[in-house]
């Protein structure tokens, strides 16, 4: 087609993949709260290096899982390659929520900088706060930037002192920018290059790439992010996965640009993807070091974790028949997910399903979801639960995370609890509201902190069960959405703990069950039966609801006995009207769990498990 | 008021509830001149100037279908308000039917509209029950209910139909409304008994979505409320001398509805005018629901019918157990599931009948006999 002038490549070049030298490479990430506008720079950054064009931009590229768009986070970490003028650019996007902290750490790994976004209307968060000290502690540098200057409420000074104040680092070094209009977007680009140093590495030393994420593509198979950190990866190398213990064949090296672009190879200090041929991500987790199968470094990197599951709870089917449905759904989707856990389980009440073990709350949620949605299953999911250790009576240590497996209390010695060191920031109006919310929720604080006058950290120890339940929609709900929180692991504490029952009709039903504070007992007691007897509707007999700890009862509802369910004209001799409602009752039947002799909505289970919300 | 005229029984000590060759027509009259809150049936208050179209298509109507009938053993004027429209009109519909001796001819009507003249009016064409839709005895429970009439008037209304020597007489009666007290039940009960009606019709009110009861929750009955009354209900009219042969009608011995019989028994009955509903050998089909079309589809010559379903064997025994339990003969005597054994009590024959109780429960007893192992009916 000569007579069609060539689009203007306004590409800045990012040089061949494998000969750019680590000199010439910077590699970051940008550590945001949600809503601060990390998609939107990213977006910009893509269009101003010319690596998407304009009118191809679909907004917020980088997030490209439905469930990450209509959430506003990230889950799956993206990265991609561009070119600004004559460097490298590789930004690695990271997740955005709490529940994935390691994969931000392994994410961070990989870069030798970062960019700390903060909205300049709203000052730093708790989150960003958390992440932004992970990378002060990996020594990474830090971009200082404050966005949305467009904004009427933007205080840019404010803001920049509050991050001088937190991070110390001099307020000068802030930059203010908006990522909608792509003011400010330039410089920044230019201070990545001049701030964060490039990558160092030894192209000679044997190969050292770190996986930072893999997910699993039903064409090619599990598809990894990586780091090379020394050496070179060639396609066609034939690898060993250092922890995993696999030997596979390099299929396909490249680089993202951001479509994926195959490369001969990757050199030390570059970022781009390795296909080969696996079939479960849990053989190339993040984490991962790869090396050569041939010339094998000495050590993986450090820094590999097994993330180990925080909450579970049991997934069961609506309908008994989806059994192996659910289970092949949880099978394929732990090929993309390898951090979820699920072993069979059988309730009494629920019959066939799975107890599954998840990295928080968010995550639980996203999984259920995800099954529901790609899977096309109905779900009960019975109230979340944490893994408790139980010192049994004989001296044994067992894990219980699943409330009715908890071994008879004359046969405990002893139960403790996982616990997390919380952080919450909150501006200072909100300290007494957050205060009591966490003294509610057996929180002991442990540190108070200015960051400025109207702005304070609050750190706590609570115990973890107390914060999967509703502590973060009561967070926000107590502070006009204001707060933010961020946790770690602090170990186990023992606790005076104790196992709630729910007797319908007198039999124990397990997946009401629950382990709660001794104190809180009784106020759980209450509140489920009374829940209960909301949601059973009446049958032929009395139906006592009761609460109970081991043998002794705590509270008691009763769903009186159904006396009338017919009794009215036939109009016109319209008998037709008087078989169809049979039949629906009939029908109504067919929706009902028997425990017992008891018909129970399948509803009844969802809703009074979500007791809390 | 008069005295109830020595009764005439048309159905002449056959075996109590045996339907055998019964075949009933039902007309359906969709006029009133008020509608009551809790009706949600196909009636309308604005339609009076259709009343003679409409009459005149019923008339057509049956005389089409009257050579297809055996002989028409129970007429069954509904509504609506029969007695709405001229008694002429209800009449030339009935002379188009093949009545069998003896036939139990019933027109059911609305108190307010009652008068010597039109009940002498129904007396001389055939008409030999009056069914009387009376609801409650109590002022302040009639206009809970959105009732126009005073209990005067059924007073009134009583006399009239006694002195045209009309002797079956059914009143109509709705427990339930939370405006109504125990005491306003019994009330109404007594005074209904006190005029000595061979019959009576006892409906739990039922709200019905659409209907102005049926949208304002505040005025939906309670079930433990209606159960207690319905008890009650039961104990007065049996000590009054009135036997329950299905869950809503006591009688006195012998005078049972023979129409009403029908619907509970499977019973084959063709429905004439609009919304009506007719069975033939396990075929259920209903006429279009509006008068407007009624007539057109009649003019026409095109079929009235709107729908229909013919039962599976299987759909046919559950409906035959749903109406056979509502009843006195019951149902016969198999596997009983334990959960429903003491909602039920012999009845002879080594027939099951339901207890005071089981009444109340009739639904979830058909279902779980529909669903025992054994199954019965």
């Amino acid at each position: 087609m000569p007579n069609v002038p060539p689009e203007p490549d306004i590409r800045q070049d990012s040089g061949a993949p494998g000969s750019s030298g680590p000199g010439s490479i910077r590699n970051f990430s940008i550590i945001a709260h949600i809503d601060h506008g990390k998609s939107t720079l990213s977006d910009r950054i893509l269009e101003l290096t010319g690596a998407v064009k304009e009118r191809s931009m679909r907004a917020q590229y980088l997030d490209s899982m439905d469930l990450e768009r209509e959430r506003g986070i990230t889950i799956k970490a993206q990265n991609v390659r561009v070119g600004w003028r004559g460097h490298t650019l590789h930004l690695i996007d990271t997740p955005g929520h709490v529940d994935f902290g390691y994969e931000v750490s392994r994410s961070l790994a990989a870069c030798e900088g970062v960019v700390l976004l903060v909205d300049a209307a709203q000052g730093i968060e708790a989150q960003t706060l958390a992440n932004c000290y992970l990378a002060l502690e990996a020594d990474l540098a830090i971009v200082p930037v404050l966005n949305k200057i467009d904004l009427p409420a933007a205080d840019p000074d404010l803001y920049a002192s509050e991050i001088e104040r937190v991070l110390g680092i001099d307020a000068g070094e802030v930059l203010a920018i908006s990522a909608k209009t792509g003011d400010g977007v330039e410089t920044l680009l230019d201070a990545i290059v001049e701030r964060i140093p490039p990558p160092s590495g030894d192209p000679n030393h044997p190969l050292q790439a770190l996986i930072f994420d893999s997910h699993f593509d039903q064409y090619r198979g599990v598809i990894s992010s990586v780091r090379v950190m020394n050496g070179r990866l060639h396609t066609g190398d034939r690898l060993r996965f250092m922890h995993a213990g696999g030997v596979h064949l390099a299929e396909e090296v490249g680089v993202r640009v951001p479509a994926a672009t195959p490369a001969d190879e990757l050199g030390p200090g570059e970022v781009g993807y390795l296909i080969a041929g696996i079939k479960d991500v849990a053989e190339a987790r993040s984490g991962e070091t790869v090396t050569s199968a041939v010339a094998p470094a000495d050590a993986p990197l450090d820094g590999y974790d097994d993330p180990k599951p925080m909450v579970f709870c049991g997934l069961y089917p609506v309908d008994g028949d989806e059994y192996p449905e659910l289970r092949d759904a949880l099978a394929k989707l732990r090929l993309n997910d390898a951090s979820v856990s699920f072993e069979p389980e059988t309730s009494g009440a629920l019959g066939f399903g799975f107890r599954c073990g998840f990295l928080g709350l968010l995550h639980m949620e996203i999984v259920r979801e995800r099954l529901e949605r790609e899977f096309d299953l109905s779900l009960i999911a019975t109230a979340p639960s944490v893994a408790y250790r139980v010192r049994t009576s004989e001296g044994d240590d067992v894990e219980v995370d699943n409330p009715s497996e908890l071994p008879p209390a004359a046969q405990v010695d002893e139960i403790s609890e996982p616990m997390l060191n919380v952080s919450i920031l909150t501006p200072s109006a909100y300290t007494g509201a957050v205060m009591d919310l966490c003294q509610s929720r057996r929180g002991s604080m442990s540190q108070m902190d200015y960051l400025s006058p109207e702005r304070v950290e609050l750190r706590y120890e609570l115990p973890l069960a107390e914060v999967v339940t509703d502590f973060f929609d009561q967070l926000k709900s107590r502070t006009q959405g204001y707060a933010s929180l961020d946790y770690d692991h602090a170990g186990y504490r023992a606790e005076r703990l104790v196992r709630v029952d729910v007797l319908l009709n007198s039999e124990p039903v397990d997946a009401f069950s629950a382990i709660c504070h001794r104190d809180a007992a009784y106020p759980y007691g209450k509140a489920i039966t009374a829940k209960l007897a909301e949601l059973i509707p009446r049958q032929l007999f009395d139906v006592p609801i009761q609460a109970a700890i081991g043998g002794r009862i705590i509270a008691r509802e009763t769903v009186k006995a159904k006396r009338k369910d017919v009794l009215s004209k036939c109009y016109g001799g319209d008998i037709t009207r008087k078989r169809k409602l049979l039949e629906r009752q009939k029908e109504g039947k067919k929706r009902m769990k028997a425990i017992g002799r008891v018909e129970v909505p399948n509803e009844a289970f969802v809703s009074a498990l979500r007791l809390d919300q | 008021m008069t005295a109830p005229p020595t009764r005439t029984d048309p159905s002449s000590g056959e075996a109590e509830q045996d339907v055998g060759d019964d075949f009933g027509v039902y007309v359906h009259v969709p006029f009133c001149t008020h509608r009551c809150d809790y009706c949600a049936f196909a009636t309308w208050t604005d339609r009076s100037h259709l009343i003679a179209d409409y009459m005149a298509c019923c008339r057509d109507q049956a005389r089409a279908l009257a050579s297809g009938m055996p002989p028409v053993t129970s007429v069954f004027f509904g509504g609506g308000t029969p007695n709405l429209v001229a008694p002429s009109m209800l009449a030339a519909v009935l002379g188009e039917l093949p009545l069998a001796p003896g036939a139990e001819i019933t027109v059911e009507c609305n108190p307010d509209l009652v008068t010597p003249a039109g009940m002498r009016s129904c007396s001389d064409m055939g008409v030999n029950r009056i069914s009387l839709g009376v609801q409650s005895m109590v002022p302040h429970v009639l206009s809970s209910l959105g009732r126009q009439h005073d209990p005067f008037m059924v007073a009134a209304a009583i006399d009239a139909v006694w002195s045209t020597g009309i002797g079956l007489l059914n009143l109509d009666l709705i427990f339930g409304s939370p405006a109504e007290s125990i005491a306003d039940c019994e009330r109404s009960l007594t005074a209904a008994i006190a005029y000595g009606p061979d019959h009576l019709s006892v409906y739990g009110l039922t709200p019905e979505p659409g209907t102005p009861l049926g949208d304002d929750p505040s005025r939906h009955p309670d079930d433990d409320d209606m159960a207690d009354k319905y008890v009650i209900v039961d104990e007065m009219l049996e000590r009054a001398g009135y036997e329950m042969y299905e869950i809503s009608n006591w009688a006195r011995p012998g005078a049972h509805c023979r129409h009403n019989l029908l619907y509970w028994n499977q019973g084959s009955y063709a429905g004439i005018g609009c919304a009506a509903h007719s069975h033939r050998d396990g075929r259920r089909f209903w006429s279009v629901r509006t008068p407007e079309r009624y007539i057109g589809a009649i003019r026409s010559g095109s079929s009235v019918e709107a729908g229909s379903e013919s039962l599976d064997p299987d759909e046919r025994r559950l409906e035959a157990l749903q109406l056979a339990l509502r009843t006195s003969a019951g149902v016969p005597a198999e596997a009983v599931p334990d959960d429903v054994a003491d909602l039920l009590m012999p009845a002879g024959d080594g027939r099951l009948r339901l207890t005071v109780r089981g009444r109340l429960l009739a639904n979830e007893v058909a279902i779980r006999l529909h669903h025992s192992p054994h199954g019965a009916a």
